[in-house]
């Protein structure tokens, strides 16, 4: 599915990557959200902060952080954001329906802690 | 009584009641911006055009041509945005599209619980109760009952995946195809796939 969304091409064996070139996190990995409250208006809403999920996939190209992009800052440095995979169960312990079913969602790198 | 001899129930214009605080704000910051000469009026009305070219009829284009032809379909569910383009839907905006396909196992609805994130380049607009409170709150929390109020009832053995787009991925639901279609033209088969079949509160029309 989002599997071949925009994947970049290999690079030839002896180019050395920068840090933060390839992203930190790969489909399969267990994350967390971070639990962190700023000032502002942010892409990550507080209904998934400090919950738990799954990479589904990680999402080409990297990209700015447009928090700091919509506050006038660009640092210039791009970043992956991933799709995640959260239970409904894992957001709402009363959830009523399937314990099957999920959220999926895009989360910047700079939120996503390893769990 | 009014000139042609028949009295008239007074209903409400619109544009009666007294614009809210944002429709002031959102006056206010584009005027500034005319006279500021920052953007032109004439630029605003042709955002308006484009906005206006896109309508769902685009998006049961894609899917009736993602139904008929399986090798479309998997460059669709691979790529979005690439496999829309390829039909000629240009995309105005800096973000991918993943295509979410229903099966018998996963029903797909989507949502932007921050605010209004929509496929706009393939439906257009999106609905006004798309983007109020109690459809982005509910969506997320309870999407059963939420479909379920669409009239979409969703069996407990099929997977409810609730989709929250937020940031550079946009999002479009691939509904099924309706049985005892086998023989409909794909100009048919586009007139079964609705805006909501697309969000993902219905399903596509059974014929």
């Amino acid at each position: 599915m989002s599997e071949g969304l925009g994947r970049a091409l290999k690079p030839l064996p002896n180019i050395v990557k920068a840090e933060r070139e390839d992203p930190l996190f790969k489909a399969g990995d267990n994350v967390k959200i971070a639990m962190r409250f700023p000032i502002g208006h942010f892409r990550v809403p507080n209904y998934i902060r400090g919950k738990r999920g799954r990479v589904e996939a990680v999402i080409e190209p990297p990209a700015v952080n447009n928090e700091d992009e919509g506050f006038g800052r660009n640092a210039g440095v791009k970043r992956h954001y991933y799709r995640l995979a959260i239970p409904l169960t894992e957001l709402w312990p009363k959830y009523g329906g399937s314990s099957n079913d999920g959220l999926r969602i895009e989360v910047f790198e700079t939120w996503l802690e390893r769990s | 009584m009014n000139p042609h001899g028949h009295d008239h129930a007074r209903s409400p214009d619109a544009g009666d009641a007294m614009p809210s605080y944002y429709e002031i704000m959102e006056t206010s910051v584009r005027e500034l911006l005319v006279e500021k000469q920052l953007i032109s009026a004439g630029e605003i009305r042709r955002m308006l055009e484009v906005m206006d070219s896109r309508t769902p009829a685009l998006g049961s284009k894609l899917v009736a041509r993602a139904w008929v032809d399986p090798e479309f379909r998997a460059r669709l569910l691979a790529n979005g945005r690439a496999a829309c383009e390829e039909l000629g839907i240009s995309f105005f905006e800096d973000t991918q599209l993943i295509v979410l396909e229903n099966t018998d196992k996963i029903h797909n609805l989507l949502v932007c619980t921050l605010c209004s994130c929509y496929p706009r380049e393939i439906l257009g607009l999106p609905p006004d109760w798309y983007k109020l409170k109690p459809y982005r709150v509910r969506a997320v929390k309870e999407p059963r009952a939420v479909l379920a109020e669409f009239g979409t009832v969703i069996p407990d053995d099929v997977e409810v995946r609730v989709n929250d787009s937020t940031a550079m991925v946009r999002y479009l639901v691939l509904p099924q195809r309706p049985p005892h279609t086998e023989n409909f033209s794909e100009e048919q088969l586009a007139s079964l796939v609705t805006r909501d079949a697309m969000i993902g509160v219905a399903r596509a029309t059974v014929p």
